[in-house]
């Protein structure tokens, strides 16, 4: 994985003298405070992050919390007070002029909470502006954003306005606009919050499969925790211009640093980010085929459990044994591979949770995860599952 | 309330002629190339006018209202025009025409411009906006004043004047169409690393373009109000014939003139109005 952008300390704080104001943060004074006795608003305070090439990283916080502020610092449509923007290695904040042009026209491109689409402009002419500033030629120009609209699905409205089409057909040209420049970074503010509910899972849906296609380096806002853990590789919980807490969402999810991430994370739906390889254990009893059926008695008897998981020497799964059915082989001496059940079920590690409610309710027994290969790398108890239902 | 005391008289109105002499003896050069300037403009368009025939004007007017309103208003615009000659007020209505869409073609042309600067600059919004309210809320009459100075009697300083009166509303709006543009939208043109003219001519000016139509309209007609009141000065049309019509106390002949005043307004104002409709987007 490369680092494609490094964000170091970024500052951004707005008012007549944003600069005199950074010793004041530097002396430890808040925000508030320094919007107080001084005026100046801080947008964000000392940020620090990297994107790596092809990932989603999303950026999540409520209003105020200083997102757009930051997604606007990395094309500079915002101005950082302090920082730097290294784009691939470059420090993009020391941009002017022609160089700062070439990079919005080459390598970054933006979608709007709004769209922000020319409404005076049809459809097919809103996707080749950025081709137009660009002074590629027409005929070629159309090409490119023809491409554009067919990735988006949007053929057949090239002739019409902006305003002729629906909200989520608007954002639709917004992405193609975005889109047909090829640039390599894509920088997305709150793209689907001004859709319904209904047509925005339709777009992030859309938005994965796109993104599964081109790997561009996606920097996306939002403030929906469901939407960003849907969507992120990584995830960025701001507030008050800070990062408060950083990581996948499944790390988010598994330790929320502070209450303040707890609180984001209660209304979650666990169940459509959690995958199997998160929430299993490792087996606190197993035996080996090779064992005798008193250690396996013994085995269960010390974990107080009343089936265990029988691996070979490989670790590969062959079955499970009840205590009833190892307490009556005992008696009629047989062997642990006679009275092997094959009546559990198995997953694989990335099943996501909530695929695995319909089995837990199937199964007498814990889920057993396996690889590829047979391997046993951990059991889901039933209650872990079925407990997220309440 | 019974008096003012005279010794704190200030005499505003010296300084003001001091002012307008010392610009005539030091910009006279200026004022007279001005002056030619604005004569060659009025002549080409009187030329061009006297030379289309009478019949020819009433299908065009049909024509351009049938195109963009309908059938009926074009019947009842090209009659309209049909009575204005038939009350022998055809040539006058022609001399007024030439003076209106001389000042409108060069208050658009230093209006829109200023308006696009009014926009781009806060601060020369804020050194703007009084003058250009001192320039409407002033009677018309005392842009006669010094337009006469500057320009002596005749058609120019009519045009100059008529320009001073008919400005605002064009600089205003284009300010106002031009602030109005979301800033989404503008945000969305720099992403993509339009430079400031870029976004300006791709996407600023065509966003405000209706409004800026808007603009034009009223200072057409406020154009044409003004020409009437400059016909004090000496120029000839409409104006002159309200004028005499006044001073002789005729009533019939200021009424004709008046009734044509009113005709040319209307027409005017709809087509105007119409055309700007056409560049409205869909919304």
């Amino acid at each position: 994985m490369t680092v494609k952008l490094q964000v170091e300390g970024l500052t951004k704080i707005f008012g007549h003298n944003p600069r005199a104001m950074l010793e004041k943060i530097e002396q430890g004074l808040t925000k508030e405070t320094i919007l107080k006795e001084f005026g100046h608003t801080v947008g964000i305070n000392q940020v620090s992050f990297m994107v790596n090439e092809g990932e989603i990283f999303v950026i999540m916080g409520l209003s105020g919390s200083g997102k757009s502020t930051l997604i606007r610092c990395l094309n500079l449509l915002n101005r950082p007070t302090a920082g730097k923007i290294k784009v691939d290695g470059e420090d993009i904040v020391k941009y002017d002029g022609k160089k700062l042009k070439a990079y919005r026209q080459h390598k970054v491109a933006m979608v709007f909470q709004h769209f922000g689409l020319f409404t005076h402009r049809k459809v097919i002419d809103n996707v080749a502006y950025g081709l137009e500033i660009r002074r590629v030629s027409p005929t070629k120009r159309r090409e490119m954003a023809q491409k554009a609209i067919d990735i988006v699905g949007l053929n057949g409205w090239e002739e019409m306005y902006p305003n002729e089409l629906s909200g989520g057909m608007q954002q639709r040209v917004g992405l193609a606009r975005a889109l047909a420049t090829d640039p390599e970074i894509l920088l997305m503010d709150e793209p689907f919050s001004a859709l319904d509910p209904l047509i925005r899972r339709e777009m992030q849906q859309e938005l994965l499969d796109i993104q599964a296609r081109l790997k561009k380096t996606i920097i996306f806002i939002s403030h929906d925790i469901n939407e960003a853990f849907k969507l992120g590789d990584r995830v960025a919980i701001m507030k008050d211009g800070v990062i408060e807490q950083l990581g996948t969402p499944e790390e988010i999810l598994a330790q929320p640093k502070n209450n303040y991430i707890k609180t984001f994370v209660q209304d979650i739906d666990r169940s459509k980010i959690l995958q199997a390889k998160n929430i299993m254990v490792r087996p606190n009893a197993l035996v080996s085929l090779k064992d005798g059926l008193k250690v396996a008695i013994k085995e269960m008897e010390q974990a107080g459990i009343s089936s265990i998981f029988v691996l070979d020497q490989e670790r590969r799964l062959q079955g499970l044994v009840t205590i009833d059915d190892a307490l009556k082989a005992l008696k009629e001496h047989r062997q642990i591979k006679d009275i092997l059940q094959h009546t559990y079920s198995t997953t694989g590690p990335e099943t996501y949770m909530n695929e695995l409610i319909q089995i837990a309710t199937e199964t007498k027994y814990p889920i057993a995860v396996i690889n590829d290969e047979q391997k046993l790398l951990g059991i889901i108890a039933r209650v872990t599952v079925l407990s997220n239902l309440v | 309330m019974s008096y003012f005391p005279d010794s704190l008289r200030i005499d505003l109105g010296m300084y003001i002629d001091r002012a307008i002499e010392w610009l005539m003896h030091n910009f006279g050069g200026f004022f007279d190339a001005v002056s030619a300037g604005i004569i060659w403009f009025l002549r080409q368009i009187e030329e061009i006018m006297f030379f289309v025939p009478w019949w020819a004007v009433l299908i065009v007017i049909f024509l351009i209202t049938w195109k963009i309103i309908n059938t009926k208003a074009a019947l009842v615009y090209s009659f309209m025009i049909f009575l204005v000659g038939c009350l022998g007020l055809w040539e006058s209505m022609i001399l007024t025409l030439a003076i209106v869409l001389s000042s409108v073609v060069f208050s658009m042309v230093i209006g829109i411009p200023l308006g696009i600067l009014m926009a781009a600059s806060d601060r020369f919004n804020a050194y703007t906006r009084p003058v250009l309210d001192a320039m409407q809320t002033m009677p018309s009459f005392v842009y006669l004043i010094p337009a006469l100075l500057l320009f002596g009697m005749g058609k120019v300083p009519a045009v100059f004047a008529t320009m001073i009166y008919a400005i605002p509303p064009v600089m205003r709006l284009t300010d106002l169409g031009i602030r109005n543009v979301p800033r989404e939208m503008i945000e969305a043109a720099h992403s993509f690393g339009s430079s400031n003219s870029q976004t300006l001519l791709k996407v600023q000016l065509p966003q405000a373009l209706p409004t800026i139509m808007a603009g034009i309209n009223q200072t057409i007609m406020m154009a044409l109000s003004m020409v009437v009141v400059a016909s004090m000065i000496g120029a000839r049309g409409l104006g002159l014939d309200v004028l005499q019509a006044i001073q002789h106390i005729d009533i019939g002949q200021g009424f004709e003139a008046g009734v044509c005043i009113v005709f040319l307004a209307i027409i005017i104002d709809r087509l105007t109005q119409s055309i700007g409709g056409k560049f409205k987007y869909p919304k």
